[in-house]
């Protein structure tokens, strides 16, 4: 599989002194395109850390971060939106739609920083949100929509610049068991059937069964690599891990 | 379905309507402040030299050093024989403005200006006549006042008698809008009357107005007859009528109350827009950081902001002018006109814009800081 995310030595110090705490301790990692990445780990493990620098929002401290060979450490900041824009779309746990615009408009939002715009944008957004299964809730106002929907809506907004790599944090833990694993296959369609990387942060062991391949973070560190296969094979017993 | 950045602006202002209210109120209450003081200082400050601006006369010859108009001191009329005679001058007359006391019909006492001037010269008469004919003025004791001070000289039509200085003063005449920015009503009246309703003596004047024959270049004129004359100034009338309103708009502090005044409006509607614009901002700082975090450069969302502004700008000014019509209509029946001339009022929707625009900077700033790390804070 090619590699979408090559993370080597990556290191990710906060603050300074005797204040200083070590996010991400020599982290190597590789997310590949057509893979669904789960990224596990106890609050302040540093999976959030992770997740961050990848998307190109945070600057490491020290190491190597290549997105599609291209290194990313050390970039000034003004050069990090127009990686986002290009390569990567954000899905979030508390959806963050504008609550202001319809779905079309927060959809049509994204496909405004890409320049795509008028009768292209239109269309574009329709079919981005026929995909995600809201093709008749085009006009739907963010308040008037469950959170599944919402996150829906989150995931076509994500996908309007068309990334290769898509990095989600904790895109279920606001939603019911359905509207979950509704996200969660749409995700996994995502990575299988369009060729993206997906990265996401989450404690939802529900979820485990989608992952190609499970990473669990603990103090910084990567502590297991896990096929996804083999967990739901083994449960329960490998579940209780990620709790 | 198509969004424009400018769709994004105005839903987010439309989305708190009491919010946007608050807004629009700051605006108007700022606009039509600033709007009410201009408008005090044009209209006053036109009034103080409205006599010399609508007097038709190219120069005023005025005693050393007088500084405006009211100032007047006394000269030999014989001067005027000098300036008559002066090449280049086409008509020169004798003027006089000073204060006096008038009697009223009903014996109370007030203080007017009178305007003494020559009726068969068309130089410094009345203006916006409405009623009575100013030739009328070349018979003795009569008079014309503005329909403005009627209630103030306790008149009510034409061939009523007051008293001038203790000398009987009919009227034959109102103008309409020739305020005095001392309170004083103008009295016109020849310059016959107006020596004995003041205490000018006979032979001398307060002022000569001269006209300039055609082509005569008013410089070369003005030197002229200062090479003429002694113990006198020679001003143009632009150069007399902005003395006296330097005079009454910023010597005695007057102008600078009015526009101070005006500059506290200016920082109520910069203070309450930034508040109200900063309140949107904080609530929508998720979705800000989320854009950011999709690639949204600063300059994008500065844009969306600025919009912001500038909807509640134009919203804001389009409002504030309709109040603030009534208002310098209002204005127009008083003493005190409110002046609001079309350079001033498109002058203050750059105003306004610059206010609210200005006032966006702090969530503008607010916006700059903004991580987009903080998209993933729960």
């Amino acid at each position: 599989m090619r590699r979408a995310i090559e993370v080597r030595d990556l290191t990710k110090i906060y603050a300074q002194g005797e204040a200083a705490m070590r996010a991400l301790d020599e982290v190597d990692l590789d997310v590949h395109r057509g893979e669904l990445m789960l990224l596990m780990g106890p609050s302040g493990s540093g999976k959030t850390t992770l997740l961050s620098i990848m998307g190109c929002i945070l600057q490491a401290t020290s190491g190597s971060v290549r997105i599609h060979g291209q290194e990313i450490v050390g970039l000034p900041q003004k050069a990090l939106p127009k990686l986002r824009l290009d390569h990567i779309g954000f899905i979030f746990q508390g959806f963050n739609l504008f609550p202001t615009l319809t779905a079309a408009q927060n959809v049509g939002l994204a496909l405004d920083l890409k320049g795509i715009t008028g009768g292209a944008g239109r269309t574009r957004a329709a079919d981005l949100l026929e995909q995600v299964g809201l093709g008749g809730k085009l006009h739907a106002y963010p308040a008037d929509l469950s959170g599944g929907q919402k996150q829906r809506i989150a995931i076509a907004r994500a996908l309007a610049g068309d990334p290769s790599i898509v990095l989600a944090d904790e895109p279920t833990a606001a939603l019911d068991s359905t509207s979950g694993h509704t996200v969660m296959a749409l995700m996994q369609e995502l990575a299988h059937q369009r060729d993206r990387a997906v990265v996401i942060v989450t404690h939802d062991n529900r979820m485990l069964g989608y992952a190609d391949r499970i990473v669990h973070i603990e103090d910084g560190r990567i502590h297991q690599e896990t096929n996804g296969t083999e967990v739901v094979t083994n449960q329960p017993a490998l579940q209780g891990a990620y709790v | 379905m198509r969004l424009r950045l400018s769709d994004l602006a105005w839903r987010n202002l439309v989305h708190d309507r009491v919010r946007l209210g608050v807004t629009l109120t700051g605006i108007v209450f700022a606009v039509v402040l600033i709007v009410v003081q201009l408008g005090l200082f044009l209209g006053f400050t036109t009034a103080t030299s409205g006599v010399i601006d609508h007097s038709g006369a190219d120069l005023w010859i005025t005693a050393t050093r007088v500084p405006y108009i009211e100032q007047g001191v006394p000269f030999s009329e014989r001067k005027l024989s000098t300036v008559l005679s002066t090449p280049g001058v086409a008509s020169a007359t004798k003027y006089i403005v000073r204060f006096t006391q008038c009697q009223r019909p009903d014996g109370r006492q007030e203080s007017v200006q009178v305007v003494g001037f020559d009726p068969d010269r068309p130089l410094g008469g009345p203006w916006n006549v409405t009623e009575g004919n100013p030739a009328d003025l070349k018979a003795a004791d009569n008079i014309f006042i503005d329909e403005i001070y009627k209630a103030k000289l306790g008149v009510t039509h034409i061939g009523q008698i007051v008293e001038i200085r203790g000398h009987r003063a009919r009227i034959v005449g109102f103008t309409t809008g020739i305020r005095s920015f001392t309170v004083s009503p103008y009295v016109f009246t020849s310059f016959k009357n107006a020596q004995d309703y003041t205490t000018v003596p006979e032979n001398q004047t307060i002022f000569i107005l001269v006209k300039a024959a055609p082509g005569v270049s008013i410089t070369d004129l003005r030197q002229r007859l200062l090479s003429e004359l002694r113990d006198v100034d020679v001003r143009t009338n632009a150069e007399f009528s902005r003395m006296t309103q330097i005079y009454w708009m910023f010597t005695t502090g007057a102008g600078i109350a009015v526009l101070l005044a005006a500059l506290l409006g200016l920082v109520v509607g910069v203070v309450v827009v930034a508040q109200t614009i900063y309140a949107t901002t904080m609530d929508h700082l998720r979705e800000y950081g989320t854009l950011k975090a999709m690639g949204a450069t600063n300059g994008y969302l500065y844009r969306v902001i600025i919009q912001q502004a500038v909807i509640s700008a134009v919203i804001g000014y389009g409002l504030a002018m309709v109040v603030s019509h009534f208002v310098v209509a209002g204005s127009q029946r008083g003493g005190a006109a409110i002046l609001l001339p079309t350079p001033v009022a498109v002058g203050m929707l750059g105003l306004t814009m610059a206010m609210c625009v200005g006032a966006a900077m702090v969530s503008i700033n607010t916006v700059t800081r903004l991580d987009p790390a903080m998209v993933f804070k729960g």
